[in-house]
């Protein structure tokens, strides 16, 4: 380990972040759990039991099994079966994986969107601003949910049902992506408005740095906290929306489920009284958004200084 | 007050336009009549005729001209599964879903003002912790798993017999713990009261109120917590304000400082996100309309997606699209009317 | 017995880490139909002191000792009902900004008659006509078309008299004006000022005025307090205080004001500035900034001494006094 490294992990602990996590026992849970789940998602293979995705595993025969601790009960699947007899435990590590993916690449790419046009619109102004700005109103009136299901109803009609389940991931990320990036570009904005008033900015132009590298390397450093904020809500928000998509039959396949679509397939047998297969899911998909929220919360009072009140 | 109004009226077009230019984009990417109208056995020949006859080879822009056109004259097309114009459809459908939004509008009001109200008087209180916690839980549950999980209690029932049978204190745990079901969660009922045309309503009979309470239970439950969190924000904010204090100089009671002078200035902003947020919640009426297989312009949207009904999916948008703008520009106007501050020039005095 | 008399007041905000003392120890009284300034930098406690008279600080502020007696009742141990019934009846105020001052959604009239109707039973058409009257004291043009007009409809000079009206709607014994004129715009910010003053003279209503202007307060006022970090440095009454001030942060003030110089010559300017309440000095709270300070500044806060007619708060006044006494003896 080298110096620099260490003096950084040094400053980290020096920190006003790690002081207020530490004292935090809120903030401390919530990461704990969300850290558990991350890592129990990207080792599903290796902690599942069985692999969902494999057909040769799966028995019919032992289909709606409930989880253990009811009657007829199998101990081999610790929280029951799904309606093709798959262990529900396995196909939930597997399914937060896809979330989670989903979840994180949605908000890279909005976070890509979001920077990029909130840039242009914050540092050139003028009809650029008006023009882009105008798109996120409309977009967000229409609420980010509409679009992505309109945007996903058009692809599923243009694709067709084979060809869509083939490609949902990055489908679906794409879609989230594109209807949630006017909630970063009006940060990134705002942000860059308020940064534009400084000094550094004309000093940086005196200078005669171009504007791209005065947008990149001078304002976007000092809109970071802002982004941080809004990406973890967002990461939140989007894995919502791929439940929903999915719920909706817009999203992941049964064959290779995502919380959301796990939810889905078990409400089909919730009447029959195997309330299991969608509601563990389910939990589970609560707990993960809501330890997001609670760090997102956490992380806007603690990096926002203006809504830090005692 | 002519001049705000033309400006919000001519918004309201442009963005109308937009969603019409997205909506024939889409009629034109996917949709393709012909495959409909006519089967496989028509040749490559009478298909191009029938294409000239449709006016299908025309320039994009004639075409667009003719849609719009015809949608400003209600003619969204024919919808291929019910093999009726769509905006008959739609219409048939429409009831439905405004019977929901308003059901689930009006549980949000009757609960989030005074619960935010409340929490933003007495930050302290355990009541306003309690409620701040369940509204945070509350935005981080899916719709679809809010109706999932009310139609396992209220509807299926939930029979708990964690605790022995024999001690009393278990009997009573469990029958306390266990829930009886027996709530409709399945469409909206066979009493309808016909209002006008082919539109009927459930809010005029037992029947129809009971199938329509969880529903708009469960299409409140994701808007109450915002609009709590919103309330309490924006009241805690108005109470920190110089008139407020000033209003308490006078020797006013409590009362009337908080229910006159703070609540009058918190609602302004509220409504305006109020307003775009019954926008959002026709977004989740898909979702709660599947759920409980309720029979309105949601259900009807996910339906046409699945058999591929394009013009339908056409129709929904712009109908929808109209709706949302319409509801925007209404609020801007009640905004205009209620804020003295506002000039009705668009501009803040 | 004074009309109101402040005894040892102690006011402390709670907040993280323990409380900050924003008052400590404040004692001054105010006579029927007397006139007091109080004067002190931004951040010294002055707008805390006004609040406090009406237990109105805003949270985590509260009054942590002393007694506030207003005609022998003591205001800080009060019941939030019976203080309503002193809150604009028998005290008034008037606050800095009257463009946040009054509610901007309610009507001119609708503020003014409520006032009314909280402290007397009576019609609304006998409210407004009170309202009407005390508008037209006030020198407000077309009083009748107001009462139905909005805040944001008015100047600021209008939304100040407006505000002056309302303080004087039920007659009270005190009015306690916080910054009546800073927000205002200079050229009638003295038209205000003579207004406030021609008005209390009128009714003999006493008026403690807060502001940092040693020239309103030497033109305005009979007796002044000059307050520096949450105390009272020095009291007594204004004509002696401008002409002689006894404190050395007093006269930093009195040096610093325009008229007091040469033309030409620089601004006398007090070195430094004014401690957070976070990190207030030992002792005298002014030591850092004082050219007199010595190690006995540093380790305790003075007691008061009498100098004339005013009472200071400042080991070299009392070293000084103690040498005169000397000299007299001496002498004699």
């Amino acid at each position: 380990m080298t110096t620099a490294t260490l003096s950084r992990w040094d400053r980290f602990r020096e920190s006003f972040l790690w002081y207020s996590f530490k004292r935090d026992k809120v903030a401390i849970a919530s990461f704990i759990v969300l850290l558990s789940m991350v890592l129990s998602a990207i080792f599903a293979p290796l902690l599942a039991p069985a692999d969902p995705y494999d057909l040769a595993q799966i028995n019919i025969m032992n289909s709606e099994l409930p989880p253990v601790g009811l009657d007829g009960s199998d101990p081999a699947f610790p929280l029951g079966t799904d309606a093709q007899g798959r262990d529900l435990l396995s196909t939930i590590l597997y399914g937060t994986r896809v979330s989670l993916l989903i979840g994180f690449g949605a908000v890279v790419l909005q976070a890509a969107l979001g920077i990029l046009f909130g840039l242009l619109a914050g540092y050139l102004g003028g009809r650029v601003d008006s023009i882009l700005m105008r798109i996120a109103d409309v977009q967000l009136s229409f609420s980010t949910l509409m679009v992505a299901i309109i945007v996903g109803a058009v692809f599923k009609a243009s694709f067709g049902n084979l060809m869509f389940g083939e490609v949902a991931i990055y489908m679906l990320i794409f879609i989230i992506g594109v209807a949630e990036w006017p909630q970063i570009a009006r940060t990134v904005r705002a942000s860059v408005l308020a940064e534009k008033k400084k000094e550094y900015v004309d000093a940086a132009k005196v200078m005669g740095f171009r504007t791209r590298r005065i947008m990149f390397r001078h304002i976007l450093p000092n809109t970071l906290s802002p982004i941080f904020v809004i990406a973890t809500v967002q990461i939140a928000n989007a894995i919502i929306s791929e439940a929903a998509l999915s719920f909706l039959g817009l999203g992941m396949p049964e064959t290779q489920p995502s919380l959301g679509s796990l939810i889905k397939s078990g409400f089909d047998y919730i009447q029959s009284g195997s309330w299991w297969i969608s509601l563990i899911p389910g939990l589970v998909l609560v707990v993960l958004v809501l330890v997001i929220n609670l760090l997102g919360d956490w992380l806007r009072d603690v990096m926002n200084p203006r809504l830090y009140k005692g | 007050m002519l001049a705000f109004l033309v400006q919000r009226i001519s918004q309201a077009v442009l963005v109308m336009f937009v969603i019409s230019v997205i909506a024939f984009a889409i009629q034109d990417g996917l949709g393709d009549p012909l495959q409909q109208m006519v089967g496989m056995s028509v040749s490559q020949d009478e298909r191009e005729a029938i294409r000239e006859e449709m006016g299908l080879n025309d320039p994009l822009v004639v075409q667009y001209v003719r849609f719009a056109g015809n949608a400003l004259q209600g003619d969204l097309g024919i919808s291929y599964f019910y093999g009726k114009p769509t905006m008959d459809v739609i219409l048939e459908h429409l009831p439905a879903t405004l019977e929901l939004v308003i059901g689930a509008s009006l549980i949000i009001i009757i609960f989030s003002v005074p619960i935010g109200v409340f929490a933003a008087i007495r930050p302290q209180a355990w009541l306003s912790k309690f409620f701040m916690g369940v509204s945070t839980v509350g935005i981080s549950i899916p719709v679809f798993l809010t109706a999932i999980v009310l139609i396992q209690i209220f509807s299926i029932g939930v029979t708990v017999d964690w605790f022995p049978q024999d001690a009393g204190w278990g009997q009573w745990l469990n029958a306390a713990l266990s829930t009886e079901g027996g709530l409709p969660s399945y469409g909206r009922g066979d009493d309808l009261t016909p209002l006008f045309g082919t539109w009927e309503s459930g809010f005029f009979s037992q029947g129809g109120l009971l199938h329509l309470i969880l529903p708009s239970v469960s299409l409140a439950s994701i808007m109450l917590p915002l609009f709590i969190r919103l309330i309490r924000a924006e009241m805690m904010e108005v109470l920190q304000s110089d008139y407020i204090r000033y209003a308490r100089a006078k020797g006013l009671s409590s009362s009337r400082v908080y229910f006159l002078h703070a609540l009058k200035n918190t609602m302004l902003p509220v409504i305006t996100v109020g307003g775009v947020q019954i926008g959002i919640m026709v977004a989740y009426t898909i979702l709660t309309e599947t759920v409980f297989q309720w029979p309105g312009v949601g259900l009807m949207f996910l339906e046409a997606i699945t058999r591929s009904d394009i013009p339908l999916i056409v129709a929904y948008l712009m109908v929808v699209g109209l709706i949302f703008v319409i509801t925007n520009t209404v609020v801007d106007l009640i905004y205009g009317l209620v804020n003295p501050t506002v000039k009705l020039t668009g501009k803040k005095a | 017995m004074s009309l109101l008399e402040v005894k040892d007041l102690d006011v402390r905000f709670a907040v993280r880490g323990g409380d900050l003392t924003a008052l400590r120890g404040i004692s001054f009284s105010l006579d029927k139909g007397e006139r007091l300034g109080l004067v002190g930098e931004s951040g010294a406690g002055k707008s805390v002191a006004a609040f406090s008279i009406l237990n109105l600080i805003a949270r985590p502020g509260y009054i942590a000792a002393g007694q506030i007696l207003f005609e022998g009742k003591d205001l800080a141990a009060m019941s939030e009902r019976e203080l309503r019934k002193i809150r604009g009846n028998r005290i008034a105020m008037i606050f800095q900004d009257p463009m946040m001052t009054l509610n901007p959604v309610l009507t001119i009239g609708t503020q003014m008659v409520e006032a009314l109707k909280a402290h007397r039973r009576i019609s609304t058409r006998a409210a407004r006509d009170i309202a009407l009257n005390k508008l037209r004291k006030v020198q407000i043009p077309s009083p009748e078309k107001r009462l139905d007009q909005y805040p944001h409809e008015l100047s600021g000079g209008m939304r100040q008299r407006v505000i002056i009206a309302i303080a004087l709607l039920l007659d009270p014994e005190i009015i306690i004006a916080d910054e009546p004129t800073t927000a205002l715009d200079v050229t009638i910010q003295a038209e205000i000022m003579a207004l406030l003053l021609e008005l209390c003279e009128q009714d003999n209503v006493a008026l403690m005025l807060i502001t940092h202007d040693l020239g309103v307060v030497s033109q305005v006022t009979q007796r002044m307090l000059v307050m520096y970090s949450g105390r009272i440095i020095e009291q007594g009454p204004t004509r002696e205080i401008i002409n002689d001030a006894q404190h050395p942060y007093t006269q930093g003030l009195i040096n610093a004001l325009p008229q007091m110089g040469e033309p030409g010559e620089r601004l006398f300017q007090i070195p430094g500035s004014m401690p957070s309440l976070k990190n207030v000095p030992t002792g005298c709270p002014f030591h850092p900034r004082c050219g007199f300070a010595t190690d006995q500044c540093k380790r305790r806060m003075p007691e008061y001494v009498r100098s004339g007619n005013v009472d200071v708060a400042c080991y070299e006044v009392s070293n000084l006094i103690e040498q005169e006494k000397c000299m007299q003896e001496v002498e004699s």
